[in-house]
C-alpha cells in the first residue's frame, strides 16, 4: 500500500500545521488532523467543529492551526465548508483545499444533513469523519457510531444493560448511496492507506469524504501509547474494514485471509471489558454477515 | 436612467440584492419568502447576477455557509422567515459573534404553534438579543433601498455586523407597488466590493471562530456591544448620503410623522406605520395633534431619538405585533425602558395586534388614539391590551 509516487513515510512533510495543542496523550483525532494537513498543505482551509479538535486547539489566545482554520457549530462543518467553497470560487482564488474534521457524533448524528447536503451538491470540499466511537469532548456519551457493547458514560454496562445496545450506524455506505464522488474509509494504524486516501481525496472534483478510525485512549481505556496498534488490530479483526467507494463501485481494499482474535481486541479496552460470551459471538457473528456481504457484493484490490 | 417597476416587497429585495451583487447566496425556502430566493435564482440562471448560489437543505445549513463565506471576506446573503429564523438561531448568534457581515432578510411571520404561515413580528421579535443589527421596513421601495444599505451598514469596517432585513410577511412581502430601481452604476459606485483585513487569506493565515475564557470572553463581548452601538451614527450617515446619490431618505433610525406638536404618538415597526399615516391625517383634519413614530431599527435601539420625539407628548402607544407571554409586548419593553430614563413620566399603552396576520384597520388605529386621550383624562385604561380581542375576559 506504499504510495511510491505520492506522500509517503519518507517524503512526507516535516512541516507542522497543527501543534501546540492540549489533545490527551495518544489522541488518534489530533494525529488524524495533523496527517490529513500534512498531505494538503498550507493552501488549506480547515472547519472543525465544537468538538475535541477546537477544545484542545483552539482557545485564544492559543491557537494551534497554522494555516486558515475556523471552528463551526457542531452541526455546520459541512454547510461551513460549502460555504468556503462558493466563496473562493467566487474569489476567483486557485489552489486550494477545503477541509473538514469532524468527530463521529459531529458526522453520523448532528451533523449528517449538512454533510448530506454538500454531497448532494458535489460541492468541493474534502470531509474528514475522525471515528472514536463516542462523544469524547463531552465525557464519552454514546454517540451513532458507538459500537455494540460498548461502555460509554451514557450506555453504562450493568447488571441489566451490558453497554451500547445498538450497533454502530452504516456511515460509509450511507455517505456512498449519494453516489458520492469519492469516499473511503481508513484506520490511522494503516498509516500509508490513509494518506494516500487524502491525496486521493484532494484531486477528486466534487465532494470526498473519508470516515477514518481514529482512538481515543482516554475514552477507550487503553494505555497512551495503544491508538496505533489498536487501529491496526481493529482493521486485522474485521471489526473494521479499508475500502473505497468511487464511479458507483465499492471496493475492498483489505480483505484479510483469517482475522485476528475478537476477544483480545476487545478485552484489552475498558470500554469492552464487561462483555461476556455471548455478547462477543453476537459481535463476531454480527462481523461476520458483513463480510459475507461485502466479499460478495463488493470487489477487491488487495488479496 | 433608474426605472420603475410594479413588484412586489419580495422582488424589490431581490432587485435590491441583485443590484449589491453578493458572491454568495446561501438559502432554503420557507412561505412566505420563497419569491426573495426565487427570483435570485432566476437572475443566476440568467446571468444577470452572477453569485454562487448554495440550495442548502436547512436555515441552519444556510447561514452556516454564510459564515463560511464571510469568513473568506466575500459579500453574502439569505433569506429566511418565522420557523425558519428559529432553525437557525444558533447561527445568528454565532454570526454577530464572529462579526460575519451577513445580510439576511426575513420575512416577518407568526411562530407555530399553532401553525400560521402570516405575519406577525414575534420571529424576529424573539431573537432580538443575537447581536444582529435589525431593521423593519415599510413599503417595497424602502425594502430595495434597505437591502442595498443593509450591506454597507454591515460590512462597514467599524460594524461588521449581520443585519437582519425585516418585511412584514404577506402585508409586504406579496404587495405590489411601484418602485424605483436605481442604476447599476450608480450602485456600484456607492456600494463598491466590500474589502476586508479580518478575513482568510494566504498570506496573513488567520484562526477564525475561536473559544474563549472567562478572562477575555467579556472583552469580546464589549467590542460587539461597542459596534453596534456606535453604529447609530454609521446607519445615519449611510441614509444620508444613500439619499444624496439616490434622493430618497428614511430618517435614520426612525422615521417621525407629525410629531413635532403631537399630543398623542403611535410607535410602531414596519407597514402598519402606513395606516397609521393615514388615521393621523384624518385626525389632523379633525384638529387632533397626532403623530407616528415608525422605529426603522430595534438594534441599534433609537433610545435617544424616542425620548426625544415624544418629549413634548402627552401619551404615546407602542404597537406590538408580538406578545412576550406573561409580560408586555417586546417594543414596549424597550420604549418604556428608554422613557424611564426621562424624568416626565407620560402616559404609555401598549397595544397587541396583528398576531399570526390579523387586520389592524384604520378604525383601530383611531381606537388606540381614543384610549389615549382617555387615559389622560383618568379614564381607567389597560396598560397592556390586546387590540380587537374577539374572547370576552374578566379583565
Amino acid at each position: 500500500m506504499i504510495n511510491k509516487n505520492g506522500i509517503n513515510a519518507r517524503t512526507i512533510t516535516d512541516k507542522e500545521f497543527f501543534y501546540g495543542h492540549k489533545a490527551c496523550a495518544g489522541c488518534g483525532g489530533s494525529l488524524v488532523v495533523r496527517l490529513a494537513l500534512k498531505v494538503l498543505g498550507e493552501r488549506t482551509f480547515t472547519v472543525v467543529p465544537a468538538g475535541c479538535m477546537s477544545a484542545v486547539g483552539f482557545i485564544y489566545p492559543q491557537l494551534c492551526f497554522t494555516g486558515n482554520a475556523i471552528i463551526s457549530t457542531f452541526a455546520g462543518t459541512a454547510s461551513m465548508l460549502s460555504g468556503i467553497a462558493a466563496a473562493a470560487k467566487a474569489l476567483g482564488l486557485k489552489d486550494y483545499h477545503v477541509l473538514g474534521i469532524a468527530g463521529d457524533g459531529g458526522t453520523a448524528d448532528i451533523g449528517l444533513q449538512a454533510l448530506s447536503g454538500a454531497i448532494d451538491r458535489r460541492d468541493k470540499i474534502i470531509y474528514i469523519c475522525y471515528d472514536n466511537e463516542a462523544y469524547m469532548n463531552t465525557g464519552i456519551q454514546k454517540s451513532g457510531l458507538t459500537p455494540f457493547g460498548a461502555k460509554t458514560t451514557t450506555t453504562p454496562a450493568g447488571g441489566n444493560i451490558r453497554g451500547t445496545i445498538t450497533q454502530k450506524k452504516n456511515l460509509f455506505e450511507i455517505v456512498a448511496a449519494h453516489g458520492i464522488d469519492y469516499a473511503a474509509t481508513a484506520s490511522i494504524g494503516y498509516t500509508q492507506d490513509f494518506l494516500n486516501k487524502v491525496q486521493k481525496a484532494s484531486k477528486v472534483e466534487g465532494t470526498s469524504f473519508i470516515h477514518v478510525f481514529a482512538p481515543c485512549p482516554t475514552g477507550w481505556g487503553t494505555p497512551s501509547d495503544s491508538a496505533i496498534d489498536i487501529a491496526r488490530e481493529v482493521v486485522d479483526t474485521g471489526l473494521w474494514y479499508l475500502a473505497e467507494y468511487e464511479n458507483d463501485e465499492f471496493i475492498l481494499n483489505k480483505n484479510p485471509k483469517e482475522f485476528a482474535s475478537v476477544e483480545k481486541y476487545l478485552k484489552q479496552q475498558g470500554r469492552f471489558r464487561h462483555l461476556q460470551e455471548e455478547d462477543i459471538e453476537n459481535i463476531i457473528a454480527s462481523r461476520d454477515r458483513k463480510w459475507k456481504r461485502m466479499r460478495e457484493k463488493w470487489s477487491t484490490n488487495n488479496k | 436612467m433608474s426605472k420603475k417597476l410594479f413588484i412586489s416587497g419580495n422582488d424589490a429585495v431581490a432587485e435590491g440584492v441583485r443590484l449589491a451583487k453578493p458572491h454568495v447566496i446561501a438559502a432554503y425556502p420557507i412561505t412566505p419568502q420563497t419569491v426573495v430566493v426565487e427570483r435570485l435564482a432566476e437572475m443566476v440562471e440568467d446571468k444577470s447576477l452572477a453569485s454562487e448560489f448554495l440550495h442548502v437543505e436547512s436555515e441552519h445549513s444556510a447561514l452556516s455557509a454564510c459564515m463560511g463565506s464571510g469568513a473568506l471576506g466575500a459579500r453574502t446573503f439569505t433569506a429566511t422567515s418565522s420557523q425558519g429564523l428559529l432553525y437557525l438561531s444558533e447561527c445568528l448568534h454565532y454570526a454577530s459573534g464572529g462579526r460575519f457581515p451577513i445580510v439576511m432578510m426575513n420575512a416577518n411571520r407568526s411562530l407555530a404553534l399553532p401553525w400560521s404561515i402570516y405575519g406577525d413580528h414575534r420571529d424576529s421579535l424573539s431573537q432580538l438579543d443575537c447581536g444582529w443589527i435589525q431593521i423593519y421596513v415599510e413599503d417595497a421601495q424602502e425594502s430595495l433601498d434597505m437591502a442595498i444599505q443593509s450591506f454597507a451598514i454591515a460590512e462597514h469596517l467599524s460594524v461588521l455586523t449581520p443585519v437582519m432585513l425585516n418585511l412584514d410577511g404577506f402585508a409586504l412581502t406579496h404587495t405590489y407597488e411601484l418602485v424605483e430601481i436605481p442604476e447599476q452604476k450608480e450602485v456600484d459606485a456607492w456600494l463598491p466590493p466590500f474589502r476586508t483585513p479580518y478575513a482568510m487569506d494566504f498570506d496573513k493565515p488567520k484562526n477564525m471562530g475561536f473559544s474563549s475564557q472567562p478572562s477575555d470572553n467579556t472583552e469580546f463581548k464589549y467590542q460587539q456591544h461597542r459596534a453596534i452601538s456606535d453604529a447609530k451614527e454609521i446607519i445615519k450617515e449611510i441614509d444620508s448620503s444613500f439619499g444624496n446619490t439616490f434622493g430618497r431618505t428614511y430618517g435614520g433610525l426612525v422615521d417621525a410623522y407629525l410629531c413635532g406638536d403631537a399630543e398623542f404618538i403611535i410607535i410602531a415597526l414596519g407597514s402598519v406605520a402606513g395606516t397609521c399615516r393615514t388615521v393621523i391625517d384624518e385626525l389632523r383634519k379633525e384638529g387632533r395633534k397626532a403623530g407616528l413614530l415608525k422605529i426603522r431599527f430595534m438594534r441599534p435601539f433609537p433610545d435617544e431619538e424616542i425620548i426625544t420625539i415624544t418629549r413634548n407628548a402627552k401619551a404615546i402607544a407602542v404597537i406590538d405585533k408580538d406578545i412576550s407571554f406573561g409580560y408586555e409586548g417586546t417594543v414596549f419593553t424597550n420604549v418604556n425602558s428608554a422613557l424611564s430614563r426621562y424624568p416626565n413620566h407620560i402616559l404609555k399603552l401598549n397595544f397587541i395586534a396583528g398576531l399570526g396576520g390579523r387586520d389592524i384597520p384604520k378604525e383601530s388605529i383611531r381606537e388606540i388614539f381614543d384610549k389615549l386621550n382617555d387615559g389622560i383624562n383618568n379614564n381607567s385604561v389597560k396598560t397592556v391590551e390586546f387590540l380587537n380581542l374577539n374572547v370576552e375576559t374578566d379583565d
